[in-house]
């Protein structure tokens, strides 16, 4: 494996051994010396042509876990916001001798389009295009999932998740799905017909437009992030109409089973889509999420760029 | 055209269970603050033999013996010529390796780089009082200043042999053979 662009792109076998490696991994983030010498000398590009908290200082933070030099490159403060192209970009950085490009861009498939170009020669890391995908993210979910749901098994057959919410906007439900499906796991996608897909009838999910009957029987609660910045359009009446009808509340969360547990991608917008009292509830594992997040991207730079070119040899 | 391959029995399943018997008695022999002892075994054959010498020693000790296992992968200087390599797991008994006499354990002894790996990963963990290394066979082709302190056999080999450990716990049956192409 050179490049993780897509989900679709891994086999069950490579999903489960990445989360299994991260279980390994996260030790490392427990110990008291948080550091192992794997990619010692390696370079690390963080490429974010958009903004982002978690995620830049997640594979940060993962980089340097595993010993490898990291350099920051954003949007703002660099040439891209002069109007510089993505080719331009990608051969300063393989002059620059980066073995890997971790890149986060408004526009569906720039990852794609650096991994197919002969422009640079290193990895590449899809941490966010557009509306397309988020590998990373949903490899960091299902880590959690596992740990929580599915009483030591390596999959996670039969866990039931709702995804609730703007999917329509959503490059983390499109991972999520394929991962959550590739896994065994059954999701139900939750929101008004206004914030989903077109052709989200082929994905494999069932779809649901009433939160209230959905949330009783499921074990898993994925609210996602109205994303107001890629709205232009109106896609439901007011906020307060949202919040009452897709948002997730106390009274709600009254109506979870026992055992289940309540997930968020981040950033969230507390009073829209959760409440404040349910994100800081001790159902919630957002904050868990995002240390999960470090252990899972360690795992993905590990199985990227640990290894060589040559086929391994005998004792 | 196939490749021929030529296999040689090096080790029976007696001769496994009487050199680590006789490693075991070693051990006690050389540290006779018996209670001071951990055992961690590379995995994931190593593993296995420290869990037996454990039992083992802990019957001629009249105590259990605390037993876990260390994985090395992280701290290796070939990573980058092969493919990557799955992580095993680690377990560091409750007891810790701070102050203790520390037994490392594994199958085969060659170039000495995962010995030399596994005292880098050692370091992270903690400090032991003294660091020794048991294992069941010495094939020489030392690349590092490294040496076993407990050796079940030397088997003198050719470079281009390859020593294969089959233990019943993984492979199930109990055998050390040499294999040449």
């Amino acid at each position: 494996m050179r490049h993780l662009l897509s989900i679709s792109d891994l086999t069950k076998v490579q999903a489960i051994s990445i989360l299994d490696t991260a279980t390994e991994l996260a030790r490392v983030s427990d110990g008291a010396v948080k550091k192992l010498p794997t990619l010692r000398g390696r370079t690390i590009v963080n490429l974010f042509a958009e903004d982002s908290t978690r995620t830049r200082i997640s594979f940060e933070a993962a980089a340097k876990r595993l010993s490898a030099d990291v350099i920051n490159f954003s949007a703002k403060g660099s040439s891209l916001s002069k109007g510089e192209s993505l080719k331009d970009t990608a051969l300063t950085l393989q002059a620059m001798g980066a073995d890997a490009v971790v890149i986060r861009h408004s526009a569906s498939g720039a990852p794609q389009r650096l991994a197919d170009s002969d422009w640079m020669t290193g990895s590449v890391i899809n941490a966010g295009d557009g509306t397309h995908e988020h590998p990373s993210q949903a490899l960091l979910d299902a880590f959690t999932i596992r740990k929580h749901c599915a009483k030591g098994r390596v999959d996670l057959d039969g866990i039931r998740v709702a995804i609730v919410g703007d999917i329509l906007h959503s490059r983390v439900a499109r991972s999520n799905v394929l991962l959550l499906n590739l896994l065994g796991a059954r999701v139900t996608l939750v929101a008004p017909p206004t914030l989903l897909p077109v052709g989200v009838e082929s994905w494999p999910v069932k779809i649901s437009y009433d939160l209230d009957k959905v949330i009783g029987n499921v074990d898993v609660v994925m609210m996602l992030r109205v994303q107001q910045e890629r709205m232009n359009d109106l896609f439901f009446p007011n906020t307060r109409e949202y919040s009452r009808y897709f948002g997730l509340n106390a009274d709600r969360l009254k109506l979870m089973s026992h055992d289940s547990i309540v997930m968020h991608p981040g950033p969230m917008n507390r009073g829209l889509e959760i409440t404040a009292e349910v994100a800081d509830s001790a159902r919630s594992v957002i904050v868990e999420q995002v240390a999960n997040g470090v252990s899972v991207r360690m795992a993905i730079l590990y199985v990227l760029l640990a290894g060589g070119p040559l086929e391994s040899g005998g004792k | 055209m196939g490749k021929e391959i030529y296999m040689s029995l090096a080790l029976s399943a007696p001769d496994i269970t009487r050199a680590l018997t006789r490693i075991s008695h070693e051990i006690l022999e050389a540290n006779t603050a018996s209670d001071q002892i951990v055992l961690l075994g590379v995995p994931t054959r190593g593993a296995h033999l420290a869990v037996r010498i454990a039992a083992s020693m802990a019957s001629i000790a009249g105590h259990a013996i605390p037993v876990g296992m260390l994985d090395i992968t992280m701290h290796r200087d070939d990573l980058r010529m092969r493919a990557p390599r799955p992580i095993m797991p680690t377990s560091i008994p409750s007891c810790g390796i701070e102050g203790r006499d520390l037994i490392l354990i594994d199958d085969v002894l060659f170039s000495g780089r995962t010995i030399r790996a596994a005292l880098d990963a050692l370091g992270e963990i903690g400090r032991p009082h003294t660091v020794q290394l048991a294992v069941l066979v010495d094939r020489g082709h030392r690349e590092l200043p490294i040496r076993a302190d407990f050796v079940g056999k030397n088997l003198p080999t050719s470079i281009t042999q390859s020593v294969k450990v089959h233990l019943s716990e993984v492979d199930g049956i109990d055998e050390v053979s040499i294999e040449e192409s």
